[in-house]
């Protein structure tokens, strides 16, 4: 059935065909109108879930977390301040291994305050361990929904949905929204592999030494690792249910471009058009919209921008003392090999491990015996 | 009062035995709390009144009742007082730790 809604409603479609079981989420412009619909959709039964009030957005993922432990499927919406007040809970829910699924709605951090768009407020977010996906139409913002719990659930990492605030969250758009009996069976109901109940009682999250906690961020990686082949299964298999695939990037006229934007959200659209329109007047011009943001795309980026001549990397935000933060992500992809001296990348020392002599003793050793890093992480003291 | 279990530190030896999220790893029990504590509660039994609030109230779990009557797992207890303040019957009092 096609519908003209707004992207804050694509994303209340989105949590309703996904059948969530729990919502937890506290309103903020420009996101209220996600909660709004679903505390409707709730009230009048036509969604079958808990509604929880909440006092805070650092409250709505606490609530979201303890839902999502006990095998309920947990969804929650917010934006900027909101989601930096949530942040040290998004480290819990990564953490905690749990596959919760949010709506930000991408507004600039105040102050000046601010209700526009741009993207520091989720790029803030970028090492809590939660996959996001930047969404350039309210179709792409709904069918990611349901794309996103499917993958969520099946690696046990949360995911954050985005979209940006005005020109997508308030901007109505035809959306087809899919038949509950197709996403049924495109998504499963939720069977974590371990929960909280009182038939098998078991303590989660509790204090983790220095002689566990590496491994455990150790398969958190290795976990996020295997997002990306996910992503692409699952979103051929969605092109199959509903007739629209679901990518990790969208490659548009770039086999023969000479320059190769980079864009993302609804500005990865709009370069589209000004390909087209650049096209025309003979300029050999392509567009790479990043979708998913992480897990990194380092595959696709680095396959897409290998014949570009030049490739130009717009950021909607900024981090302060670095750059524009897809173009050091676009940047550190495309270093190394034979670019630029060899880099190796160790991590070490996690949850509080020793870091001692011996140890960069082996990352010397290491580096001596390779001409070039053979994996981008080298883990240095995992109990494999 | 004896642990109810073998308290014993877990320690995985490779990552593919362990659980993807801290998960029973056993870490409440070897890591004893108690030892944390400045003051203690000691409870009156002549002026207990069994009703169980203490119990109810410990947010560490750290009161059992056993054969109907409160007593405090001091391996646990932090000393917070709650049972002290919530206890209708004001049988709990704390008692400065001499360490």
């Amino acid at each position: 059935m096609k519908k003209v809604i707004m992207g804050n409603h694509a994303l209340s479609y989105g949590a309703l065909l996904s059948r969530s079981q729990v919502i937890a989420a506290y309103p903020i412009t420009p996101q209220t109108q996600v909660v709004e619909l679903l505390s409707e959709m709730c009230a009048d039964k036509t969604l079958d879930a808990k509604f929880i009030k909440v006092e805070s957005e650092h409250s709505a993922m606490a609530a979201c977390i303890g839902a999502s432990v006990v095998g309920a499927r947990t969804f929650t919406a917010t934006s900027a301040q909101g989601l930096a007040l949530m942040h040290e809970l998004l480290h819990w829910a990564s953490g905690g291994r749990l596959p919760v699924v949010m709506g930000n709605v991408n507004r600039s951090m105040a102050p000046g305050w601010s209700i526009w768009t741009d993207q520091n407020d989720s790029l803030s977010q970028r090492d809590t361990g939660w996959m996001q996906f930047y969404c350039a139409s309210n179709q792409e913002v709904l069918d990611t929904v349901i794309q996103a719990f499917k993958v969520s659930e099946q690696l046990a990492i949360p995911s954050m949905v985005i979209l940006d605030a005005f020109a997508l969250s308030h901007t109505y758009e035809v959306v087809d929204i899919p038949d509950q009996a197709k996403v049924d069976e495109y998504l499963p109901p939720f069977r974590p592999p371990f929960r909280l109940t009182p038939d098998d009682p078991h303590a989660f999250d509790g204090l983790t030494g220095p002689e566990n906690y590496f491994e455990l961020r150790y398969k958190l990686q290795k976990d996020m690792e295997k997002a990306p082949a996910l992503i692409e299964e699952t979103g051929q298999e969605y092109e199959k249910l509903f007739g629209r695939r679901l990518r990790l990037v969208e490659d548009y006229l770039c086999d023969d471009a000479e320059i190769v934007l980079v864009s993302s959200g609804t500005a990865g659209y709009t370069a589209r058009v000004a390909v087209d329109d650049l096209r025309q007047n003979g300029v050999k011009v392509g567009n790479l919209r990043i979708r998913v943001f992480r897990p990194f795309p380092f595959e696709a980026v680095r396959r897409i921008l290998k014949k570009a001549k030049k490739v130009a990397i717009v950021d909607r935000n900024i981090s302060y003392g670095h750059h524009g933060i897809f173009y050091q992500e676009v940047k550190s992809a495309l270093y190394g090999g034979a670019n630029g001296r060899p880099l190796f990348g160790f991590i070490a020392g996690l949850g509080g491990r020793d870091i001692t002599p011996a140890t960069f003793k082996g990352i010397v050793d290491h580096t001596l015996a390779h001409d070039q890093a053979e994996e981008e992480i080298i883990w240095i003291g995992v109990k494999k | 009062m004896k642990p109810k279990k073998d308290v014993k530190k877990i320690v995985f030896q490779s990552e593919k035995e362990m659980p993807m999220m801290p998960m029973s790893i056993g870490s409440m029990l070897f890591n004893k709390t108690g030892s944390w504590r400045n003051i203690r509660p000691e409870i009156k039994l002549e002026d207990c009144l069994q009703c169980g609030i203490c119990w109810k109230f410990c947010p560490d779990m750290s009161i059992e009742i056993e054969n109907e009557w409160p007593v405090v797992n001091y391996d646990y207890c932090k000393g917070c007082g709650i049972c002290a303040e919530e206890c209708p019957a004001k049988c709990i009092v704390m008692v400065e730790e001499r360490k």
